[in-house]
């Protein structure tokens, strides 16, 4: 299993040709409160950078692009009665959405944790 | 405290500035942001922890960005009543009003509140707005009359059930002996004390819909005020976004998304700040409009929207009734109170009865709502 991560602060953790995607702990600090979690359609194709899901807080709407382009497998089912998990379990339980990997290569572009490390500490 | 001449100079700053407490906020942990001008909290440790001990305990806020100012001189209350639809002339001493200043078509300038201190009037407006408010009070305000912008002095607001409490264990002593102890002030009351030599002007008043004071102070006395109440247990320091979230649950305006030029009394559904007297009279700006509008109803109509589900609606969002457009979200949110979102919109009049069901768009989706009666969380004003 390797974790990657993109500038936009979302994770994905990536098995054989399956991805789990979230928003980083640094992320979810930023938008303070989440209280309701828009996700993407078991079974929509989508392309790296497309805009899948919204994350709501009280303060604002925030969108996550998906890292990689695939087909949408499964939504976290526990995010609708508990978005706050997003919060308290941000790169754990608060997962987003999985989704089976159209090309591999994307990966590539993306950071590994200590380049995000790297990256919030410099903003 | 400078005194304005009547001269249409234009001073707004471009950079933000700092407020008196701005050390302070970050020592604290405040998450600055750039707001109305200034350097200020939008959090401290997270806007639906900050709402919720605001409703059950104390919070203060810094609101030294807005605009205090003071209107001076012979005939000062007829002056000001050329300006608002209020009755100032009939404003006793240490008593507030919520007043409207208008322009000549009866369009909302700004939302402010208007206080009689006993010997000039005391009118503070709204942060983002108040170089233009100076300009347009200067440039409408006969020659003797003086507007003084009292720029040395901060603003603290002490909101909460727990408020007179916490604000009772300083020991202000009133200044005149006549005085009100603080703790017997009314909702919209205020009165003049002294604590330990500096002089605070508190008025029973807020903008979060719970008992609490806004608390008038030097700067130089800001972060001294600011400390002693944040020792009180019951106490701590709130930021803009926890304010926005409470006022929206007390159904109260915001200026800029809520009241606008575009907007008028009547349709923003502030028609209680046209008294009587001045209806009858309508010596105010824009009365004929205004009188109109009250007279055969307004085509809009500021309402209070509960939505379905838990996604909330913000600013712009549009408001449906199946296929036709009947309205727009004026401020929207998720509410910390009722743990469901809500939002105040402007609808077409024949939409606006308690009860309509409608939907807004949000992203695309539709999101059911209902027009709801507000405040949507209920006032606990100390009457």
């Amino acid at each position: 299993m390797t974790r990657y991560f993109t500038q936009d602060h979302e994770w994905i953790e990536v098995e054989g040709d399956t991805g789990t995607v979230g928003i980083t702990d640094y992320a979810q600090g930023q938008l303070g409160d989440i209280t309701f979690v828009e996700l993407p359609a078991e079974g929509a194709p989508v392309a790296k950078g497309d805009s899948v899901s919204v994350v709501d807080s009280v303060k604002a709407a925030s969108d996550v692009y998906t890292p990689v382009s695939g087909v949408v497998i499964e939504a976290n089912p526990a995010l609708a009665d508990a978005p706050e998990l997003v919060n308290t379990d941000a790169e754990t339980g608060g997962w987003l959405f999985r989704l089976t990997l159209s090309d591999a290569g994307e990966l590539s572009s993306l950071m590994d944790e200590a380049a995000y490390k790297a990256f919030v500490e410099g903003l | 405290m400078s005194e304005l001449e009547p001269v249409d100079d234009d001073f707004e700053p471009l950079e933000p500035q700092l407020l008196p407490l701005d050390p302070w906020h970050r020592a604290r942990g405040g998450r600055m942001v750039e707001f109305a001008g200034y350097w200020m909290p939008v959090q401290y440790e997270g806007i639906m922890a900050e709402h919720l001990w605001t409703r059950e305990n104390a919070g203060l806020f810094d609101v030294s960005h807005m605009g205090q100012l003071g209107v001076s001189g012979e005939n000062a209350a007829a002056a000001l009543e050329a300006l608002l639809p209020g009755d100032i002339s009939a404003l006793k001493a240490g008593r507030l009003r919520y007043s409207l200043l208008l322009d000549e078509n009866g369009g909302i300038l700004d939302d402010l509140m208007v206080l009689n201190t006993g010997k000039d009037y005391s009118v503070v407006v709204n942060g983002a707005t108040k170089w233009d408010d100076i300009a347009h009070m200067r440039e409408h305000l006969p020659d003797e009359i003086t507007l003084t912008h009292h720029d040395e002095q901060g603003l603290l607001a002490l909101q909460g059930p727990k408020a007179a409490m916490a604000l009772d264990r300083l020991g202000l002593m009133p200044k005149h002996a006549q005085g009100t102890p603080v703790a017997d002030l009314k909702f919209m009351q205020a009165d003049i004390y002294d604590w330990g030599g500096r002089s605070l002007g508190v008025s029973r008043s807020g903008y979060t819909g719970e008992d609490g004071f806004e608390i008038s102070v030097g700067g130089e006395h800001i972060e001294a005020l600011a400390d002693a109440l944040c020792e009180q247990p019951e106490v701590k320091p709130i930021g803009l976004g926890a304010r926005d979230s409470l006022r929206l649950e007390a159904g109260l305006p915001l200026y800029g998304h809520d009241l606008s030029p575009e907007t008028d009394p009547v349709s923003a559904g502030l028609a209680f700040a046209l008294s009587r007297r001045r209806r009858e009279e309508r010596g105010f700006p824009g009365a004929e409009r205004i009188l109109g509008l009250l007279r055969e109803g307004s085509p809009t109509t500021r309402v209070g929207l509960a939505l379905e589900g838990r996604q909330a609606a913000r600013e712009g969002a549009t408001v449906w009734s199946s296929d036709r457009q009947v309205g727009t979200l004026t401020s929207g949110g998720f509410s910390p109170s009722l743990q469901r979102p809500i939002a105040m919109a402007y609808v077409d009049t024949e939409f606006a009865g308690e009860g309509t069901v409608l939907d807004v768009e949000v992203r695309g989706k539709r999101l059911g709502a209902t027009v709801v009666p507000m405040p949507f969380v209920p006032h606990r004003y100390h009457r």
